[in-house]
């Protein structure tokens, strides 16, 4: 049952990037289209790639939200790098640790490390099971990622799932 | 009117995009080590093309240019991440120790030593 | 006009980005550094072609952002592993 409805929508994107894409409305292009889609739905029940880490759908209508919230704490923490490399003394104080990650799943702490990566000034170096290793600029970044926002966020979005 | 309104939006969107992306050029120049240097790198792969492809995204119009460039937006905000952590593995499983501040000599500002060279492995 | 004026402020950038691969140190930087410039180009290829008002030229944009990431990928992975394949898992 969960592997049709991940089948099905995988096909359905995949045919809507096609279009997007291609621009075309001839029935031959549309027909080539869907062929592939069809294959490459196929190839992947075969390879037995489809779950719901593949293509998490059930993050679909929460994720909007969380990238609106990324977005602004990307514009921000931009602001703060780039005043420091135009700094010229160049005010750097760089630092290694860890912050938990209270995320269940291995999706949850994908996204979580993904976010921090996104966010200049901080980079994640490694997942482990109940924590990450942090490389920061600035005292600031660390102080940021150690308030646990963005981990509760996180782990809001991903759910009880 | 509206137009104006637009083109002088995605003037502001453009140029403030550039800039980025010569500020993070700039810091890749300028940090002394490989995992500063990542952050300063980070500044071009998500403000820098955000802005650059809005303002894009503007001159478009609703049409299926718009429709790729955010696509395009999309892969790079999905893959920078990736190739960035990836690379930040591969850099501690070579052996590259990320230079802390409890390291640094705060006498001498950090921009005056010169980058430790290191053989390739 | 206006691509013009972001396409010449576009070309420094990258040659920064260029010099850092040329500086290196070490071979990490190097690929950063390339990283950092496909980047660059991608974003240089989609104003171009508004600048020539060749709307082909996102789709290029498009392929290369895809290929810039997998070529990093390949990159990083034959530095750790000394291969492209799984030679290396084998062998310890």
């Amino acid at each position: 049952m969960n592997r049709l409805v991940h089948g099905t929508s995988l096909a359905l994107t995949l045919a809507v990037i096609w279009y997007l894409l291609s621009g075309h409305t001839e029935a031959l292009l549309l027909g080539l289209g869907c062929g592939s889609a069809a294959t490459i739905t196929w190839l992947a029940l075969r390879m037995d790639l489809i779950d719901h880490e593949g293509h998490p759908l059930h993050l679909t209508f929460r994720a909007p939200l969380f990238w609106v919230w990324l977005m602004w704490e990307i514009i921000k923490a931009n602001g703060q790098v780039i005043k420091i490399i135009l700094d010229p003394k160049l005010p750097i104080n760089p630092r290694r640790f860890r912050v938990p990650a209270s995320q269940k799943t291995d999706i949850g702490k994908v996204i979580y490390a993904n976010s921090i990566t996104l966010t200049p000034g901080t980079i994640c170096l490694d997942v482990t099971e109940s924590d990450l290793d942090i490389h920061a600029l600035t005292a600031d970044g660390e102080l940021g990622l150690k308030s646990g926002e963005m981990d509760r966020l996180v782990t809001r979005l991903e759910g009880d799932s | 009117m509206i137009s104006t309104v637009l083109d002088s939006l995605s003037w502001l969107l453009l140029l403030s995009g550039c800039a980025c992306l010569l500020i993070s050029a700039i810091g890749l120049l300028r940090m002394p080590d490989l995992f500063t240097r990542m952050h300063a790198a980070g500044i071009g792969d998500t403000l820098g093309a955000i802005l650059v492809l809005a303002g894009l995204m503007l001159q478009a119009g609703l049409s299926i240019t718009l429709v790729k460039l955010v696509l395009i937006l999309f892969f790079l905000l999905f893959t920078s991440p990736t190739a960035c952590h990836a690379l930040a593995r591969a850099a501690l499983a070579g052996g590259q120790k990320p230079l802390l501040a409890e390291n640094l000599n705060t006498e001498n500002p950090i921009s005056e030593s010169s980058p430790t060279e290191q053989p390739l492995p | 006009m206006m691509f013009e004026v972001a396409a010449v402020a576009l070309f420094p950038a990258m040659f920064l980005a260029l010099a850092r691969a040329i500086a290196g140190p070490t071979v990490y930087d190097r690929v950063l550094a390339v990283n950092t410039f496909g980047t660059f180009t991608v974003l240089m290829i989609a104003v171009l072609g508004f600048m020539t008002d060749q709307k082909d030229f996102i789709d290029i944009a498009l392929a290369y952002a895809l290929i810039n990431f997998i070529g990093t990928i390949a990159v990083l992975k034959f530095f750790a592993v000394g291969d492209f394949g799984y030679q290396q898992e084998s062998k310890k």
